[in-house]
């Protein structure tokens, strides 16, 4: 059992205590213009940071529990066996998921997706067959599309979205006639846009669709119940909830992961073989070939710990707080030079800023920021379709998280003033 | 530590701020080649339009980019206008030189141009000197390695468009 983080009521966040666990944020960093300053971590949504706890899960299989999952008799080999099955048990009722079976751990988000579509998506689309996505999707729910639709040439579809990066589903019923998948983002990663995901499944469902949910960005932030939803397949990223890099998470429904072809094949995902072929084993062994990322399942298990205790509802209200307060003040500081791309309510948004500042490049920008220890992304975020709609090659996107507060946001604030000034005509 | 103002020079700013030879030119006769740097997203767009001697009469930058990537495109535009393409791709040598690029690409066109590949380094910096001008103040960005892509966007894109007017040759 991990230690937990002792915040007394899930009601606010103490992001002082929060930002005690996270060893990364305790130095003060010599930025790049040689002056120590407390680092200002503003890239979340790309990846996270990790508490102690995480860290501590993850060392402890290393240290006392640690040899190859499953299989083994040895007592080494069964504790690490608890360890990762344990970090699956947590994961399922962290997302609400009817068993713990369903969980199939992958690489990341992207091995997750890739595996709907590589196993179901092989198995089940073929000429005059459609597959819908939407325009604010990530690359990694757009090129697995793709790369199938090369090969059984099925059709691809676009919901579109407006200027303020929200899906128009005026037509979504005539986009999903003859559609046997729907699938798209929870929460963007470029503008935050929250998608209406229990509506966009009753309506894939309707057309006799099913739904897959790219959670990537809504598991971290928001409270997520994939039961509530009654989707399909959800997928998401360990590295971008406190957890380890090298695991994700692909949910699906028993019955469908049962009829499945298997993904990979390999060692760990088969009943029996033979010369003559193979049996795949039941789930969730027969989506994990090979050897699984043991210490990171413990760690998974750890970070959704750690989240829980400080309670989703109280991330999320942290977050729509923060996201109110840079928001104002930031257009408060930077006036009609700067656009943040998406909705413009905070709380029809997760924590995600993505800004064009007057004409100066987000490379720029992100280059005068580090001389402030502040870290942000610049670029097109994995999302080009959505760029290019709105008209910019790239955007500086801040994207905050429970560690995050307003002296953060300040610090931004300050940094991107002095970048206007100084790349000023 | 490398600060700022390593990177920025005021050069840099004014090529960023008032871009020479910006716009496009028609294909055919001039040739056309669009440039990717797939870390940040920028685009840029070379045109090149040579004589029969294969001299560059016209060159436009079109696209977008940042203030390293732009002000390069600008520089190189006036650099190598007016030279033969034999000129301009020792001139694009000596500025891959500067960019440290010789001994290990990072400039991942996988084609550096096939002469003097032998060049000591400290000749190819000396013969730097003599030849790029302006382009010095982009040495800088050798601090910042990240950006070394950003400045040699447009080159590598000069560099294609120039194998396509051989190729068509």
């Amino acid at each position: 059992m991990t230690d937990l983080p002792t915040t007394d009521l899930p009601k606010t966040l103490d992001v002082a205590k929060i930002r005690a666990d996270f060893p990364i944020l305790q130095p003060l960093q010599t930025a790049s213009d040689g002056i120590e300053r407390r680092l200002v971590f503003l890239d979340s949504a790309a990846s996270s940071q990790h508490p102690t706890q995480v860290l501590d899960a993850m060392n402890k299989v290393y240290e006392t529990g640690y040899a190859n999952v499953h299989r083994g008799v040895y007592q080494l080999a069964e504790r690490a066996t608890n360890a990762y099955e344990s970090g699956r048990t947590k994961i399922a009722n962290f997302i609400g998921a009817p068993e713990a079976a369903e969980v199939i751990f992958t690489k990341n988000a992207t091995e997750a997706i890739n595996l709907v579509a590589g196993s179901w998506g092989r198995a089940n689309l073929g000429p005059g067959d459609a597959v819908l996505i939407t325009m604010l999707e990530h690359h990694a729910n757009i090129v697995p599309w793709q790369m199938l639709a090369e090969e059984k040439g099925f059709e691809i579809r676009w919901v579109p979205v407006n200027e303020s990066g929200e899906l128009i589903l005026t037509d979504l019923d005539r986009l999903l006639d003859g559609v046997k998948l729907f699938s798209f983002t929870a929460m963007s990663n470029v503008t935050g846009t929250l998608t209406p995901v229990r509506q966009l499944v009753d309506a894939a469902h309707a057309k006799g669709a099913l739904a897959c949910v790219d959670a990537c960005q809504a598991v971290p932030h928001l409270p997520v119940n994939v039961t509530e939803w009654d989707a399909d397949f959800v997928a998401f990223s360990g590295h971008k909830m406190l957890g380890p890099t090298g695991i994700g998470v692909l949910w699906a429904r028993r019955e469908l992961l049962e009829a499945m072809p298997p993904f990979l094949g390999g060692g760990g995902m088969i009943l029996n073989v033979t010369t003559d072929g193979f049996i795949p084993d039941g789930i969730p062994g027969k989506f994990e070939a090979g050897t699984p990322p043991i210490a990171e399942a413990a760690g998974l298990g750890a970070a959704v710990d750690y989240l829980s205790a400080l309670g989703m509802d109280a991330i999320r209200q942290h977050e729509i707080e923060l996201t109110a307060y840079a928001m104002r003040s930031l257009t408060e500081a930077l006036g009609e030079g700067l656009t943040i791309h998406g909705p413009s309510e905070p709380a029809a948004r997760g924590g995600v800023l993505s800004l064009t500042l007057d004409d100066v490049h987000a490379h720029d920008i992100s280059q005068v920021l580090d001389e402030k220890a502040v870290c942000i992304r610049p670029g097109h975020h994995c999302a080009k379709p959505l760029m290019r709609q709105f008209g910019v090659s790239a955007t500086a996107r801040a994207s905050l998280y429970i560690y995050n507060d307003r002296d953060d946001v300040d610090a931004l604030t300050e940094a991107l003033v002095s970048a206007r000034d100084f790349f000023a005509l | 530590m490398a600060g700022l103002e390593d990177l920025y020079r005021e050069i840099i700013l004014d090529h960023y701020r008032s871009p020479r030879n910006k716009g496009e030119l028609e294909t055919p006769p001039a040739h056309k080649v669009e440039g990717f740097n797939p870390l940040c997203g920028d685009e840029i767009v070379v045109y090149v339009q040579t004589d029969d001697d294969e001299r560059i009469v016209d060159i436009k930058i079109g696209g977008q980019g940042c203030s390293i990537s732009q002000s390069s495109a600008s520089m190189m535009s006036g650099a190598v206008k007016g030279k033969t393409i034999a000129e301009a791709r020792e001139v694009m040598f000596a500025f891959k030189g500067m960019m440290n690029l010789h001994e290990t690409s990072i400039g991942g066109d996988g084609s550096e141009s096939d002469q003097s590949e032998s060049s000591e380094p400290a000749e190819t910096i000396a013969t730097a000197k003599l030849k790029l001008g302006d382009l010095e103040a982009l040495k800088g960005v050798v601090k910042f390695p990240v950006r070394i892509k950003c400045a040699t966007l447009s080159w590598n894109t000069l560099d294609q468009v120039f194998d396509e007017i051989q190729a068509a040759d």
